[in-house]
């Protein structure tokens, strides 16, 4: 079970309450853990990855264990903490209102 | 009696305000989609239940949302995992992707940039079909949905015209103007800026530039220039589809041959640069512009925030100040938030980016705030229910 935090607005978009728990099926990786995550609530599809190319979106950042994944390949493996869901991967809002 | 409801799209959120025919007690409800940018909500002619937003975000990019209960409860149109086991679900309700091609536009240093979308500026429902809507694009394009806002395809006819001569304004390149002509299912105008006036005679498949007349001294000294005018607005009356006003940056224009030669109209105004421009819902030749003093302050000339009506279809123009502030006013009143209902007399609204929504039951004599302390207000739009 992997535990997903998401930002204020996107839990809104989502109506998500609290944590979301995910089922992710093969090896836990960033890309995985977003598919699984919008494969359970489409309508995040295009707010976190851009959906043409993919790409993380600008403004968008990802944690875990205290930890910046945001440059990281998509395919990189989550900590062992995240996997065993100790740890919840964190998708933040960037601070950047500048 | 009737009753008018104004959905009122601003930087944090939408509000919807309700009053009965006399609109004089007027009920706010909201912030929906709170903290979002609502860059435009807009009902469905065909069925008024139907309400279509754009909800933006330069964090989390484009929403689209759909009411079918005149907006007590949202979705996003494909928000929903679909049914079939195994099937990953699309989410394609806020995908809005160039088609072939994407190709380059004209940079701010006069380089060649690639189309990037950024946002739905102005959402058009069809004046037939509830699914049907047509939706304006930054980066500068035309989408459409038949299915309800679940998915969206490109005409790409319209980015043909010259696009690579196109060029971002100061608030970016954005199709901001859909009009839709109610004599003719297969003619559209759109209008850009920084691009100019465009039409279709084919129900979107190929375009043509409209702007001849236009005039822009310094940012385009060519007096024949096909496109990179910067239109602001662009108006029709029902009635008479073929006569549209236009805002430009300078000058209030007119053409009387669906855009065939433009002729300038601002006459006597204190200012013609502004954004809005909107038609009297019974009179035809009756027509609202907010003058803004430009080219960079952006507010009321003298601090007077003054609607100047023209009955002549332009040229001869009176300020409407009753009600409005006539000091220490400097608010702007964006191309989008302006709207009239279709009641008698006819009901004139704006919004400004300092929160107020001013509203005249009678064409404009006189006028009250609706609402007075919105987030800045980027659109407003009108729906009379039975």
């Amino acid at each position: 079970m992997i535990r997903v935090v998401l930002p204020y607005h996107l839990r809104n978009l989502a109506r998500a309450e609290g944590e979301v728990r995910l089922e992710v099926a093969g090896p836990v990786t960033i890309r995985s853990v977003l598919d699984a995550l919008e494969a359970r609530f489409p309508m995040l599809r295009g707010t976190i990855r851009d959906h043409d190319s993919g790409r993380r979106r600008p403004f968008v950042r990802f944690f875990a264990c205290k930890d910046d994944l945001s440059l990281e390949p998509p395919d990189t493996a989550l900590p062992d903490e995240v996997v065993r869901g100790l740890e919840p991967f964190l998708i933040v809002g960037a601070m950047a209102g500048g | 009696m009737s009753s008018v409801r104004l959905l009122v799209g601003t930087k944090k959120g939408a509000f919807i305000l309700t009053a009965d025919g006399k609109r004089q007690d007027w009920q706010v409800s909201g912030p929906l989609f709170a903290g979002w940018e609502i860059f435009h909500l807009k009902g469905s002619p065909a069925d008024p239940k139907r309400i279509y937003a754009s909800q933006t975000s330069d964090w989390f990019g484009q929403i689209i949302q759909r009411s079918d209960d005149g907006g007590r409860t949202w979705a996003t149109p494909d928000g929903t995992p679909e049914p079939t086991p195994g099937e990953f679900p699309k989410g394609v309700s806020n995908k809005f992707l160039y088609e072939g091609e994407v190709g380059t536009h004209k940079w701010y240093d006069g380089t060649q940039h690639p189309w990037e979308f950024k946002r739905v500026w102005h959402l058009e429902p069809s004046l037939t079909d509830p699914n049907t809507v047509y939706a304006g694009a930054e980066d500068a394009a035309i989408f459409k949905t038949v299915d309800g806002g679940r998915t969206w395809k490109e005409l790409p006819g319209l980015r043909k015209v010259k696009g690579h001569l196109w060029q971002p304004g100061a608030g970016g390149m954005a199709v901001h103007t859909i009009l839709l002509d109610p004599k003719n299912a297969n003619r559209i105008f759109v209008a850009i800026s920084a691009a100019g006036v465009f039409r279709t005679d084919d129900a979107g498949q190929t375009w043509q530039a409209i702007n001849r007349g236009l005039k822009s001294q310094y940012e385009l000294p060519d007096p024949d220039a096909e496109v990179g005018h910067c239109v602001h607005r662009i108006a029709m009356h029902p009635s008479r589809p073929g006569v549209l006003f236009m805002q430009k940056h300078w000058d209030v224009m007119r053409t009387e041959d669906a855009g065939g030669a433009w002729t300038e109209v601002s006459g006597n105004l204190p200012t013609d640069f502004g954004f809005p421009i909107e038609v009297h819902a019974q009179e035809p030749n009756t027509i609202y512009v907010v003058p803004i003093k430009s080219d960079s302050e952006h507010f009321p000339p003298e601090g007077k925030l003054r609607v100047y009506r023209s009955r002549s279809g332009g040229n001869e123009w009176e300020p409407l100040t009753r009600g409005l502030p006539q000091k220490d006013c400097y608010v702007n009143v964006l191309r989008d938030a302006m709207a009239v209902d279709s009641l008698e007399p006819c009901g004139v609204y704006f919004g400004t980016t300092g929160g107020q929504v001013y509203g005249s039951a009678d064409g404009g004599n006189t006028w009250n705030a609706l609402v007075r302390d919105l987030p800045a207000v980027l659109s407003v739009e009108t729906q009379v229910l039975p």
